[in-house]
């Protein structure tokens, strides 16, 4: 790989142990990958924050790691969900125990100046990169997020990788930072209307026959930045797409030249009600709703405190968002009508990095594909799969 | 003594035995961080320690949290003393240079063919050398 000076500098330990480590990291990433060269990225998402998936061994790292004054990211870099609300803990039934580490490992990250800001929408709350740049996020949903509907370009980053990126400024361009490895991979027909979790069964469907695929959708429906929130998130959990294309409506359709591909499939209504219908691991009523995955936007939020407004829930309800979604919403009252339902807007966390397996709840009701593949596997619970309104029951 | 020219991931220089394994790996849930033992029941290195070996593995897989266990491991002292992928990838790649492991790759000749278990063998960035004794 060619180096600048500067980078061999920063390589060689001129810049500090912390930067020597990063560069290393990179440039290895560089190598495994056949990168000609490292770009300069503007903006950063790091991964690898709950203290459920990366336990005591993440916890040791980012400690020692933020000691080293030099460990400060040189771009706007934010950070993925905690395991827990870091303010409403206690009142969601979360231990003492795992919040003390949770909020050990949130502070780490904070003294590296990477933005606490606890999401897996970056893209909702500021860091919003331009069209064309170069970024290195680590989150799946946020990664089909910023390469699609952003045009930004990132890979899908490990959480030490972005971190590493974050510190250096910088990230080996190879994959889809490279402009002939965008084009699209399959061509996707949807030959069907399309409405609410609808987007989300389409990605996953999707995810499952593209893979780690560029598939260009051809649809009716114009869909809203929410829709496409939840479909690629859905596309990047059952494959692991980083990219995607609609005609007409994302930046980058008409470089895709999905003429190229001869992989075709055409998506039909039975299809989505099948996906739909399979996600789901139990037929019975969900003690828990769990929505906001990928972070509820405010739009969301007052759709649901709208739902709500005047019902009193049988089942408990969280709503997942970013703490700025939750300031907004405070102001404009849909808290409020969230908790006169009975409901929680739940902040920094979500129900795929959470604990809620130890929350004593059996059924858990979702929304979102990404959290009905995820909550089996990963909470040991089962799993609703429909509609928010279709998921209330009222007392 | 036989020399293989290899590729430099992560540097540094290690002496030990070898543990050769024709599987990949995963360090999320098939090592016990604290011990070093692998513990993936369906790995056929299950119920062989690690620690301080040169682990020969053709690389890594599952999850990227992977990188953060090699790391405990160092800190723990159960971590390999070098390792050698016939192809590295990111979560084997990134957790070997955060732990300070030497690690290599793109092996010159076929080193699964030339090194079994048990035997001493060098691994020396320096001079991007496998030595086998």
């Amino acid at each position: 790989m060619h180096l600048t000076k500067k980078e061999e500098k920063m390589c060689q330990g001129e810049y500090g142990e912390t930067i020597r480590k990063s560069m290393e990291i990179l440039v290895a990433l560089g190598d495994i990958y056949e990168a000609e060269k490292l770009v300069n990225i503007t903006s950063a998402q790091v991964s690898g924050v709950s203290y459920k998936t990366i336990g005591d061994a993440g916890l040791e790292y980012l400690e020692d790691l933020a000691q080293d004054p030099q460990a400060r990211t040189k771009i706007p870099s934010t950070l993925n969900p905690a395991g827990v609300d870091l303010d409403q803990w206690e009142e969601l039934g979360f231990s003492p125990e795992f919040t003390k580490r949770q909020k050990r490992i949130v502070e780490a990250y904070g003294k590296m100046d990477v933005m606490t800001t606890c999401t897996c929408t970056p893209y909702l709350i500021g860091n919003v990169p331009l069209q064309g740049s170069h970024i290195a996020w680590s989150e799946s949903s946020a990664v089909a997020y910023g390469n699609s509907v952003l045009g930004a370009k990132t890979n899908r980053e490990g959480g030490p990788g972005a971190l590493a990126a974050a510190i250096c400024g910088k990230t080996p361009a190879y994959g889809y930072h490279l402009q002939e490895n965008r084009k699209a991979s399959m061509v996707v027909e949807v030959d069907c209307e399309l409405k609410g979790a609808d987007y989300s069964a389409l990605g996953y469907l999707v995810g499952q026959e593209v893979g780690d695929g560029i598939p260009y959708f051809k649809m009716s429906n114009r869909p809203l930045v929410d829709n496409l929130k939840g479909m690629g998130a859905a596309l990047a959990s059952s494959g692991a797409v980083a990219l995607y294309h609609i005609e007409n409506i994302t930046p980058e359709y008409q470089n895709a030249a999905p003429e190229d591909t001869n992989d075709k499939i055409t998506v039909v209504r039975e299809e989505i009600q099948e996906v739909r219908e399979k996600l789901s691991t139990s037929s019975k009523k969900a003690d828990l709703i769990c929505l906001g995955c990928p972070h509820a936007s405010l739009d969301e939020i007052r759709d649901i405190a709208e739902t709500l407004h005047g019902k009193k829930l049988k089942n408990k309800l969280w709503l997942c968002t970013s703490i700025n979604m939750k300031a907004a919403a405070e102001r404009m009252g849909y808290t409020k009508m969230i908790e006169q339902a009975g409901g929680k807007l739940v902040c920094d966390t979500c129900m795929v990095v959470s604990p809620i397996e130890e929350l004593g709840f059996e059924v858990i009701g979702v929304d979102s594909a990404k959290a009905a593949n995820y909550v089996p596997s990963m909470c040991g619970l089962e799993v609703v799969f429909d509609d928010f309104k279709n998921l209330i029951v009222e007392k | 003594m036989k020399t293989l020219k290899c590729r430099i991931i992560s540097k540094g220089q290690a002496k030990g035995e070898a543990l050769v394994s024709s599987e990949p790996i995963s360090f999320l849930g098939g090592v016990d961080p604290h011990t070093g033992q692998v513990i993936d029941s369906k790995h056929e290195l299950n119920g062989k320690n690690i620690k301080d070996k040169i682990l020969i593995i053709p690389g890594g897989k599952g999850s990227t949290v992977g990188s953060y266990v090699i790391f405990q491991m160092a800190k723990s002292k159960t971590a390999p003393k070098a390792i050698i992928c016939l192809k590295a990838e990111p979560i084997i790649a990134t957790g070997a240079i955060m732990a300070e492991i030497p690690m290599v790759d793109n092996i010159e000749g076929n080193i699964m063919d030339m090194v079994s278990s048990g035997m001493e063998i060098e691994v020396d960035t320096a001079e991007k050398e496998i030595r086998i004794f």
